[in-house]
């Protein structure tokens, strides 16, 4: 089954063509990578299939609806109740705990529930930090609250912008593990990377250039540990 | 269950305490700004007020606003307080002198007398300027400035007056000055002593050739009085004092005319000031906005957390305001009148609610646009 289709999709801003007749499908509980260098518009293409921008052409079919089609108010609905965003620069409420964080996602979603939410950070592993604010949480403490926050509400399409970018390298394959583990209780998940290792945890790889896709790589070591 | 659920309003009122509290050195800065604006209205609602009651009452210290004389044959203090009851009901009655006059000579020269009750007259002359004392005890006289110049006598020099007792004899009488009187007016030229004293020397009793009144009470009020006086009270006429009671409306009315002035500007300047400070607050705040948005937070979602906080601020920064402003409104009346202040209660929801509509108004045109910013754009740092 698939999450999401990309159409034919082209962004525009003004006279630069960020996106060109982009054609993708990602199935469900797929791990896809979305790599390429400064400029050849991973961000936009994470922009548009987050919901946080519109495609100038083309349409973009998520969970079978065209969001191309909807307005402003209708892209929110859709990321709250469908996706799960993280970010590179974590992103928090700086007066809000960890707790709070990953709850305002629920507030938005339905209804808060402190349980959920201790539970979701013990899967991040930070049930005992959970009273503490942000500036009192490491970088890697920080993202994990992030990926809390982005699965409370179990989404659809998990979608993270260079998840491990700010981080040491021990703090990257705490989270690297976290979305390991996202993928294999069957979450989609979409990483947008500059990282070829974090690449290569991805079943596909999407190589852009120039706005277009230049190729597409399917990542056996992802599918032996998919197969193991 | 229901415990284990925290219902949304809980954590709508979380996440707008938390705001206020955990971003404490932020929220101090609104809310000194709306605490000095409220502050400010307050204090200029309280004295635009009481300006009325502080400047009627000080401007009794100009002498009396109504004079009352016989009409006909003579007036009684029977008669005076018959006019009493026509007084304007929602002044205060600052004292009634009453005055007999008669004629007397010392060492030749005729001066006029008057009997009175000084204790009266301090109350409705408060600007007469006493060297030595009133008269307190029977035998005692104070003489006006230009008597005492005339003679060229001084406190404490005993004079003899004499005059017609009214029964065709003679009276002659010891009199010790107890005091002498300037006040730049004709009063300069009177002896004064109290009336029992003058009753003893000319005769009849209870008898009164004038009144004066001091009324606290606007000069339409007054006008009012002394029609309605000459109109139910026969031996009584009344005479408003046109000097002093136009020019005190006239005082009043430009005065409570330039605090309302001030009132106004003071109210735009706040809202101008809350504004700029709310505005500077959203500015600060829109990666946050631009957050929520990105998980899932609608436009309304945000005004309404926005509209939480301002209400908190503005009713905060009102109680506050109220306080503020009526220990500023007490400085400035003991400053210039040397008196206290009345409190009015209607102020506490006038101020709280003014001071709520304000900084609320003043947010939602920022909110409103910072509810419509690009979560995309907003998360890059652009």
């Amino acid at each position: 089954m698939n999450v999401l289709e990309l159409k034919n999709i082209s962004k525009i801003y003004g006279s630069l063509k960020a996106l060109s007749e982009i054609d993708l499908v990602v199935k469900k509980g797929e791990w896809l990578a979305i790599m390429g260098p400064s400029g050849s518009g991973k961000t936009t293409m994470m922009n548009i299939i987050g919901c946080l921008d519109k495609p100038s052409s083309g349409s973009v079919i998520l969970d079978g609806k065209d969001i191309a089609k909807e307005n402003a108010a209708g892209l929110t609905a859709i990321r709250r109740d469908k996706i799960g965003l993280i970010f590179q620069q974590f992103h928090l409420v700086n007066y809000l705990t960890a707790l709070e964080n990953v709850m305002v996602a629920q507030y938005y979603h339905s209804m808060p529930d402190e349980a959920e939410a201790l539970q979701a950070l013990e899967k991040v592993g930070l049930k005992d930090r959970a009273k503490h604010l942000p500036a009192q949480l490491s970088g890697g403490e920080q993202q994990r609250v992030c990926i809390a926050r982005a699965l409370i509400n179990s989404p659809m399409l998990i979608l993270a912008d260079e998840p491990t970018g700010n981080l040491d390298e021990a703090n990257e394959g705490i989270v690297m593990d976290l979305l390991q583990g996202l993928h294999d209780d069957g979450s989609t998940v979409i990483v947008v990377t500059h990282d070829p290792e974090v690449a290569e945890k991805a079943q596909r790889t999407v190589i852009l250039e120039h706005g277009r896709i230049a190729r597409i790589i399917e990542n056996s070591s992802a599918e032996k540990a998919d197969e193991t | 269950m229901e415990g284990k659920k925290f219902k949304k309003y809980k954590m709508y009122l979380k996440m707008v305490t938390s705001s206020l509290l955990r971003r404490r050195s932020r929220m101090i800065v609104a809310l000194l700004a709306i605490i000095i604006g409220a502050t400010i209205l307050s204090g200029m609602i309280t004295v635009y007020y009481d300006i009325p009651r502080q400047m009627g009452s000080e401007m009794r210290s100009y002498g009396a606003n109504l004079v009352l004389i016989p009409s006909g044959e003579g007036m009684t203090a029977d008669d005076v307080n018959e006019a009493k009851k026509y007084f304007p009901t929602s002044g205060e009655v600052v004292g009634i002198a009453a005055y007999r006059y008669s004629t007397g000579k010392i060492n030749e020269q005729p001066f006029m007398v008057a009997g009175t009750e000084f204790d009266a007259v301090k109350k409705v002359s408060p600007f007469w300027h006493v060297t030595g004392s009133y008269p307190s005890a029977s035998g005692e006289i104070l003489i006006g400035q230009d008597v005492a110049e005339l003679l060229h006598v001084l406190t404490g020099d005993i004079v003899t007056l004499y005059g017609n007792a009214g029964d065709s004899s003679i009276y002659s009488a010891d009199l010790r000055i107890s005091g002498i009187v300037k006040t730049g007016g004709t009063e300069e030229g009177f002896i004064y002593m109290t009336l029992s004293d003058l009753e003893g020397l000319i005769g009849g009793t209870g008898k009164i050739d004038a009144a004066e009144c001091s009324i606290v009470a606007t000069a339409s009020e007054i006008d009012t009085a002394a029609a309605e006086i000459a109109a139910r009270v026969p031996a009584v006429s009344a005479y408003p004092v046109k000097k002093v009671t136009s020019s005190e409306q006239a005082v009043l009315s430009k005065l409570t005319s330039l605090v309302l002035l001030v009132t106004i500007v003071v109210l735009i300047l706040t809202m101008i000031c809350v504004s700029t400070t709310m505005m500077a607050v959203v500015a600060e705040r829109r990666r946050e906005i631009g957050l929520k948005k990105a998980i899932g937070a609608s436009n309304r979602n945000i005004i309404v957390e926005f509209l939480g906080e301002n209400i908190f601020l503005g009713g905060l920064g009102g109680a506050f305001g109220i306080l503020f402003g009526f220990l500023f409104a007490q400085a400035v009346s003991m400053n210039v009148f040397s008196r206290g202040i009345t409190f009015q209660p209607l102020l506490i929801p006038v101020t709280l609610a003014a001071s709520v509509v304000i900084t609320v108004a003043a947010c939602l045109l920022p909110v409103r646009n910072a509810a419509e910013v690009d979560p995309a754009i907003v998360l890059r740092g652009e």
